[in-house]
């Protein structure tokens, strides 16, 4: 086993401290759902951890009227029982739901996923249909980025060396709008073979005044449909089934294993892309 | 079977609470002082010439007390056994030496190479990356067809190609049945190999005793005899030297039924070491070099009639034994043939095997075991035959029962069915399914573009394992009943449970049959030192045959206890009777003796009737004179998702028949898990090797077990049609969940997409791979 320091800071300052001190020696811990097992696998062997896991503060969820914040230490869980999400934001408890197991929900952590960018990961599909700016501190202070610019490529987000993401924001969606998350479990590990979490808001006339889509599992990184978007606002229900056939538009590379070629997950994302927006404009009338 | 107090009762498992609060000891738990930690170097190719190895470095690593290669242990540890060679039944069966390393050549991903003793795990670990091995790869075989492939690589080079052997088996006039046949109805048929996942991995514990030349070894086995006297050939101890215990074992489903290459390789290793030495199965290792089940591909020929009435059946298959045997590798496909006629009445059946050597792990007995094979071939057959001739799948399941007034029934392969009453079970299934309803459901959901499926099996299966001249090592079962002074009881049985609840029903049993509380009776199994001689659990055979070595046992002790009782009452033994726990004088229960009170006397000696040996302890060996025959009818309804192909199990009805019934609440629990493990196999389990022979689903992200939120609630019931074959009338629950709910699986989905002209797909039926099929038409 290669030896490592534990390191648990108590409060962010000091926990930035140690990033920056140990750099690319060192790996945050969340909620190690990710992280230990590539460790036990001996595919990330950083020799220093730094734990997050008692940093004051960061674990937080509140759903104000104006804006939901995520701190980057809640679990899944705690998002997937919040007492105020499912009439602020049903769309996070449902994303939240379908993650894993309760084991992994009560351990892995919103912060942890969105940072790790798993290409079959739940969050960063709902994460963009919600427009969240995700919160990040580094050894220049803070500065937030918009979900659509954090997902990069496999594994790879926005987040800069020393930088540790400390949390999400989304503003609150008006009462006329609504969201779904439709998936395929991945049979052996749960992730999404496809996942797609589609976010809209009405107008009087009931059409669609802004549409957002977010697409996972099926490309290395999850994405926003914006062809799907262009092609739903300012019209109904009855224009889903047409925009939904663009949620892969764009796509170049798609995911593909023996679980599934990436003909099926592209379908699977029109397929879930229908599903999710007739769902999200039912909720939101 | 009378039912009584216990036997009949659903009483819960006594073996739970410890499970569920951590205080069972498994291997692990075990822990001895100056404990070495072992890990072992595994091949990551699947098939190479090991040019030479280096482990100085790792011998060098501060912590290691000894690096042990293929070289090292030659000469002293013998090959692992195969029980299933005799060329008799297996005409030109190769049998290659099977190293407990590997020397000059390694043949599958996970093949053993080196063993490192450390001080603790994690140097262990970090030890085997520094050992270093010349490896010069070659071509490898990934499936049967493949090894009999022009030119294919040879995997053993002691022989010029990759025949394994070759099994047949022939029954009635097949040629006559083919001519006589309005139709025949062909298809080919794949088993996909699986992988058996038992909740705790493998694990060894090994220590010397130099005082007394013992060894001690803890292996996580469901055979602790058998693997003793194996043992003690391939380290060439004397048997009486050796102690095999299996503490709590975590799930096996067969794939304990085996010796392996850690358990020798431990067991020597502590004597040569003079220290302890435990080595614990990783899930990865687990994958790799633990056995698989299943990997036979077929074609099925079916004679018919064209009002569906079946006159005969030809199976020629293939199947991909892996690289080397384990215990019972060539025995498994033979348990496909005697089942080949399933609850059917033909006769006239004929397969003809060929088994191939690849680079992979070997094949032997999961869950089943050549049973499913068997089961999922003929009901998916019927299916077909009902398909192709436009009947009505039940319509050819009746016409071609074996009636009820049949049994004994001797099958085409010369089996002979102990009892049994199909239509029974099938029409209780029917009734609780509602079957016409269900139809009705499903011609209007297809109406609205949505693809409802109702699919059979109706099985039958071979448990109760079971005569010894049909089995390669013993087929009988031993059992000691003691009674202690105070009147406690102990129960030393041969089998060796580890999840089947036989430390529950054997109580029950007990309990009754003596008349003592249950809590007062402890079933001991597991420690070669303290059991007498046993075979062990796996077959289906716990209590057909241990329980019934128990039952007689516990019999011979009951007559003691009658004579002595009627002894001290003045009384005759056949007026004795038990009531309310008291042996008493029929009549006068107000005079009774606990069975507490006459163990005393027994013990102490002094007022036994004259004749009477002291001590209250008996032994019985038994030898079933057949196999039992469980049955049943399940039934599932499943809707496919047109737009995904995903699978949606809407209901499972099962109707099971294992004869009496000792405790309904553990038949449900094993008939749960059956289904369950029937289901992965239907749905989702596959071991996949790709071209150059690396396991791609080597790991839980990757192999998918079946979930508890992939099933609705199960809807159980029985039929009872008591076995003839032993005295409590019982014939074994173990597989059959597995064995009856595959086909039922497999004949709904295709059922459901039979709108869009689908006759046959083969396992696991994977969302992409149906909705494929749904875009073809
Ligand atoms: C059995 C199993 C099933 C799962 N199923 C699903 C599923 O269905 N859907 C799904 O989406 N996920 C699933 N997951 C993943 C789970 O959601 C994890 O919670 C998630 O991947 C990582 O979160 P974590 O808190 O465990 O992070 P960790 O494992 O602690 O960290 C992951 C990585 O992110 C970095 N990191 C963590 N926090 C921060 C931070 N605040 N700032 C910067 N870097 C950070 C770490 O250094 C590490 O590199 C599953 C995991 C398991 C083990």
């Amino acid at each position: 086993m290669t030896p490592f320091d534990y390191h648990a800071p108590k409060t962010l300052r000091s926990a930035m401290r140690l990033v920056q001190e140990f750099g690319d020696d060192a790996k945050v811990l969340a909620g190690g759902h990710s992280l230990i097992p590539s460790m036990k696998l001996r595919l990330a062997a950083p020799s220093v951890v730094i734990d997050l896991g008692g940093v004051a503060g960061l674990k937080r969820v509140t759903a104000g009227n104006e804006t939901i914040t995520i701190g980057a230490l809640a679990t899944h869980y705690a998002v997937e029982s919040h007492r105020l999400l499912p009439s602020k934001c049903s769309l996070l408890p449902e994303t939240a739901a379908e993650i894993g197991d309760a084991q992994v929900r009560n351990r892995g952590t919103v912060g942890g996923s969105i940072a790790h960018a798993d290409p079959a990961a739940d969050w960063p599909a709902t994460m963009l249909a919600l427009d969240a700016q995700i919160d990040i501190a580094g050894p220049d202070g803070e500065r937030a980025v918009a979900a659509s610019d954090f997902f990069v490529d496999l594994f790879i987000t926005d987040l800069q060396p020393g930088e540790v993401l400390t949390g999400i924001r989304i503003a609150t969606p008006p009462e006329n709008s609504g969201g779904a998350y439709v998936k395929m479990r991945q049979s052996a590990s749960g992730f999404a073979l496809a996942g797609v979490a589609a976010h809209v808001t009405l107008d009087d006339a009931g059409n669609c005044a802004s549409v957002a889509v977010g697409v996972t599992g099926v490309a290395p990184a999850a994405y926003r449909a914006d062809a799907v978007e262009d092609a739903l606002v300012g019209q109904g229900i009855d224009a889903v089934a047409d925009a939904a056939a663009h949620a892969t538009d764009g796509v170049e590379e798609f995911q593909e294993d023996h679980h599934a070629s990436g003909d099926y997950r592209a379908h699977l994302a029109r397929v879930f892309a229908q599903r999710a927006l007739s769902q999200a404009i039912e909720r939101a009338a | 079977m009378p039912v009584s107090k216990s036997v009949g009762a659903r009483i819960k498992r006594r073996e739970d609470p410890r499970l569920i609060q951590g205080l069972a000891h498994y291997v692990d738990d075990i822990k001895l002082p100056n404990l070495l930690h072992v890990a072992i170097l595994r091949s990551p190719y699947a098939h190479a010439r090991i040019n030479g190895i280096n482990t100085d470095a790792a011998q060098n690593l501060s912590g290691v007390k000894s690096v042990v290669t293929g070289d090292d242990v030659k000469d002293v540890i013998g090959g692992i056994p195969c029980a299933a060679t005799d060329p008799e039944g297996f005409p030109g069966i190769k049998v290659p030496h099977h190293p407990v390393l590997a020397t000059g050549k390694v043949r599958f991903v996970g093949e053993p190479i080196a063993a490192v003793a450390a001080t603790d795990a994690y140097i262990a670990q970090d030890a085997l990356d520094l050992i270093e091995v010349d490896y010069e790869p070659l071509d490898a075989i990934n499936s049967a067809d493949a090894a009999f492939a022009d030119g294919a690589p040879v995997i053993h080079e002691d022989w010029d190609d990759n025949m394994a052997f070759t099994w047949s088996i022939a029954g009635g006039d097949v040629d006559a049945a083919f001519a006589e046949a309005d139709q025949v109805v062909s298809q080919r048929i794949d088993h996909q190999r699986l992988v058996p996942n038992p909740m705790e991995t493998r694990g060894v514990v090994a220590q010397y005793l130099p005082g007394k030349d013992q060894l001690n070894l803890w292996s996580s086995t469901q055979i602790p005899h058998l693997l003793r006297t194996q043992i003690s050939v391939m380290l060439s101890m004397a048997e009486n030297h050796v102690r095999v215990i299996a503490p709590e074992v975590g799930g096996g489903f067969g794939c304990k039924l085996n010796v392996y290459a850690e358990e020798a390789l431990l067991g020597h290793m502590a004597k040569y070491l003079g220290q302890p030495v435990k080595w614990i199965e990783g899930r990865r290792e687990n994958f790799l070099h633990t056995i698989h089940g299943r990997d036979q591909t077929g074609d099925v020929e079916l004679a018919v009639k064209n009002d569906g009435t079946i006159l005969g059946l030809k199976y020629t298959v293939s199947a991909d034994v892996g690289a080397y045997y384990q215990l019972l590798t060539p025995a498994i496909p033979t348990l496909t043939g005697l089942m080949l006629c399933g609850s059917y009445t033909f006769k006239n059946v004929e397969m003809n095997l060929k088994a191939a050597f690849t680079n992979k792990m070997a094949t032997d007995a999961y869950r089943g075991a050549g049973r499913p094979e068997a089961t999922y071939l003929i009901e998916r057959m019927i299916d077909v035959v009902a398909h192709d001739l436009d009947l009505d799948p039940l319509e050819v399941r009746r016409k071609n029962f074996i009636g009820k007034d049949a049994f004994p029934y001797e099958t085409g392969t010369a089996v002979a069915y102990d009892s049994g009453d199909y239509t029974a079970a099938l029409d209780k299934a029917l009734k609780i399914a509602d079957y016409e309803a269900l139809r009705e459901q499903q011609a209007e959901l297809r109406e609205e573009g949505r693809y409802l499926g109702i699919g059979f099996s109706t099985y039958v299966e071979i448990c109760g394992m079971g005569p010894s001249a049909a089995m390669p090592a013993g087929g009988w079962e031993s059992s000691t009943v003691r009674v202690d002074p105070t009147g406690k009881v102990t129960v030393l049985t041969g089998v060796s449970p580890h999840g089947q609840g036989q430390e529950t029903t054997f109580a029950q049993l007990i309990a009754d049959g003596l008349g003592v509380d249950i809590d007062d009776i402890r079933i001991i199994h597991g420690d070669t030192d303290t059991v007498q001689y046993g075979i062990g659990t796996f077959g289906s055979r716990a209590t057909a045959v241990g329980g019934t070595a128990m039952v007689h046992a516990m019999g011979k002790v009951k007559d003691k206890v009658v004579d002595i009782a009627a002894h001290l009452l003045e009384s005759n033994p056949q007026d004795i009777v038990i009531e309310d726990n008291k042996y008493c004088v029929r009549g006068a229960p107000e005079s009774g003796l606990t069975l507490g009170e006459i163990a005393m006397v027994a013990h102490v000696g002094v007022e036994l009737p004259e004749g009477t040996e002291p001590g209250l302890a008996e032994s019985h060996f038994f030898e079933p004179p057949n196999f039992t025959y469980p049955f049943g009818t399940h039934i599932a309804v499943v809707e496919v998702d047109a737009d995904t192909g995903e699978v949606e199990i809407q209901r499972y009805i099962a109707v099971d028949d294992c004869g009496n019934i000792i405790n309904p609440l553990i038949v449900e629990g094993q008939v749960h898990g059956g289904i369950a493990q029937g289901v992965g196999q239907a749905l989702y389990e596959e071991a996949i090797y790709d071209e150059s022979g690396q396991m791609i689903t080597g790991s839980f992200m990757d192999y998918a077990l079946p979930k508890a939120h992939n099933f609705p609630r199960f809807e159980l019931a029985n039929t009872v049609t008591p076995s003839p074959v032993n005295p409590m009338g019982v014939k074994g629950v173990g597989e059959a969940g597995t064995i009856g709910s595959t086909p039922a699986i497999a004949n709904a989905v295709i059922d459901a997409l039979k709108p869009f002209g689908v006759r046959h797909i083969d396992l696991p039926l994977r969302p992409e791979k149906l909705w494929k099929l749904m875009q073809e038409t």
